[in-house]
């Protein structure tokens, strides 16, 4: 009896948590279908925004500019930082606790002052634009593939490595069959981490774009007095879709449900 | 031992960008801070947010993030708790569930929850149908920690998410047969293997919610000055660069002060690579810091 009761609120408790973080996301998705240019009329339903969605030229813009700036600086990230990870894990202790205190400066700091002491830095030498905006993301990008990667290098294990360059492999073909099989999972989820962040971050990029370059949240934010594009919330709620249909194929397929736990409790 | 050094130089491109990307930078900042408009040394800017509008907001800011630490801390455990109990521990889930709202854009997210929070809202709705007073908390400090809470939260729970799912069931059983009710287990085993979740959690939350500009001008109708209002203002409105630039370099110090907690803690945990025996390299172990622990998924 008890248990059951304390089960009830445990279930009740996270419902209440889903529905704070959730919410304002269907609120979204509902102004999406909201046939009215103003965000506190219901002026009934309409898919229209989205058929408009695509032809906004500046929307187009600014969409291929996030995502494009999202995956580079990803990518650059995690060759980078990917290497880096491989380097830092071979280091003593002093040069390692150093590695991981600087690792740990773009996290720990405000993106306020991160954002602003890079523009400080970057009008002295180049002009702020899409570069400026680049570096920047891969800057903050870097510590999460380093700190996705570094626990799957400790972990992994290197003698079957050592086995396949025995047996003849070049270290190539060691690295890429044995070795990089067993770090995919940090791998993708360093990037997938990077990729939200990028995507999601005003405030760094709000302080190193330059005039003529304009993301989805800088542009949002520009917006905001003159009241948003209706054309906004429908091609936000088409990217969290698509992600959400993604990740819930790539979490929830049945392969991977026999390796994981049970979550039928869920709800 | 020379194939380990050789391996080191991998980190090289990295330590070059890190120097040229993330050191240079504070200390440019830290030389606009230290010279005035005519480019004389001072010390004036740093010491800025002592003048009575900037110390004003500094402790807004200050009161805030203390406020909405405590109650990301607060949100977060029974969460950990409630997940494990459910069993749904399986780590990709949780991140799921607490990274996918990013993927609608944040700034959206605030407009929403201002629509949610504003006094003819949805909430106020809700509450009036359910027959109860509306509530006034747009544009209050109440609706600045709201949304500072709902945009740190997941920083916070993933790091003890982390901690704790790594502890045994094995491990709460003994503590059970022992004698120890749930608030023991709680307070005795749970708790103190926390820590270094909880720590991350705190030092990730603690300094960012004190300069989310954006937050305060959309939920706080733009009555609210965080420290992070006045530093964007001094570089886009009054262009008071040095200005601006102290307060930024007095917001670094508290980070400063924050990461000397997590590198005492990776001192802990982490031994050279040539210490580590064999066996144990099998072994899965804990590593790095609270602040790794973050990220690792």
């Amino acid at each position: 009896m008890k248990k059951r009761l304390v089960d009830f609120i445990s279930r009740f408790y996270f419902i209440l948590i889903m529905i704070f973080l959730y919410a304002p996301i269907l609120v979204m998705v509902a102004l999406s279908f909201n046939d009215s240019r103003s965000r506190v009329v219901w002026g009934g339903f309409t898919l229209r925004w989205y058929g408009t969605l695509f032809s906004n030229r500046q929307i187009r813009e600014a969409l291929l500019m996030t995502v494009g700036l999202a995956l580079l600086s990803s990518f650059i990230a995690l060759i980078i930082g990917g290497a880096a990870a491989f380097g830092i894990h071979a280091m003593r202790r002093k040069g390692y606790v150093v590695m991981m205190g600087i690792t740990n400066i773009p996290l720990l700091n405000a993106d306020i002052v991160t954002g602003i002491s890079l523009m400080l830095w970057f009008i002295r030498f180049i002009p702020l634009g899409f570069n400026s905006v680049l570096i920047a993301h891969v800057t903050f990008n870097i510590p999460y593939i380093i700190l996705a990667l570094l626990p799957k290098i400790e972990q992994m294990n290197r003698s079957i490595y050592e086995a396949s360059r025995d047996l003849g492999a070049s270290a190539a073909r060691g690295f890429f069959t044995m070795i990089l099989p067993q770090l995919a999972g940090g791998i993708i989820s360093g990037f997938f981490m990077a990729v939200t962040m990028s995507m999601d971050d005003f405030m760094i990029t709000y302080f190193t774009k330059g005039a003529g370059v304009n993301t989805l949240s800088t542009m949002i934010y520009g917006e905001i007095r003159k009241g948003i594009k209706p054309e906004m919330y429908a091609l936000s709620t088409v990217i969290f879709a698509v992600v959400f249909v993604i990740l819930l194929i790539v979490n929830f397929s049945p392969a991977n449900k026999k390796a994981g736990n049970k979550r039928e409790g869920m709800i | 031992m020379d194939r380990n050094r050789r391996r080191q130089l991998l980190a090289l491109p990295y330590v070059a960008w890190s120097i040229l990307f993330t050191l240079i930078p504070l200390f440019v900042i830290l030389r606009y801070a230290m010279v005035d408009k005519e480019g004389h040394f001072t010390v004036s800017y740093i010491f800025a947010f002592l003048s009575s509008v900037n110390a004003k907001a500094f402790l807004i800011s200050l009161e805030i993030a203390v406020i909405c630490t405590v109650i990301c801390v607060l949100l977060a455990y029974p969460l950990v708790m409630v997940v494990r109990r459910l069993k749904i521990s399986r780590m990709s889930f949780m991140l799921f569930f607490l990274i996918m709202p990013m993927w609608m854009n944040f700034i959206l997210r605030m407009l929403a929850l201002q629509m949610i929070l504003s006094s003819n809202g949805i909430l106020n709705m809700l509450l009036g149908f359910l027959g109860f007073p509306p509530l006034q908390i747009a544009n209050t400090n109440t609706a600045v920690i709201i949304g500072v809470v709902y945009d740190y939260l997941p920083f916070m729970m993933l790091p003890i998410f982390n901690t704790i799912s790594d502890i045994g069931e094995d491990v709460l059983e003994a503590a059970r047969d022992l004698g120890a009710g749930p608030f023991t287990v709680f307070r005795r085993v749970i708790l103190p293997m926390s820590l270094p979740g909880l720590k991350s959690g705190i030092t990730i939350v603690f300094v960012p919610s004190m300069t989310s500009f954006v937050i305060a001008d959309i939920l706080g109708g733009g009555k609210i000055q965080l420290i992070g209002n006045i530093i964007e203002q001094e570089f886009t409105r009054s262009s008071n660069w040095n200005l601006g630039s102290g307060l930024s370099v007095s917001l670094m110090l508290f980070m400063l002060i924050s990461m000397t907690f997590t590198i005492k803690d990776e001192i802990l945990t982490k031994r050279p690579a040539e210490e580590i025996s064999e066996e144990e390299k099998a072994e899965p172990r804990v590593v790095g810091d609270g602040v790794s622990r973050r990220t690792v998924l």
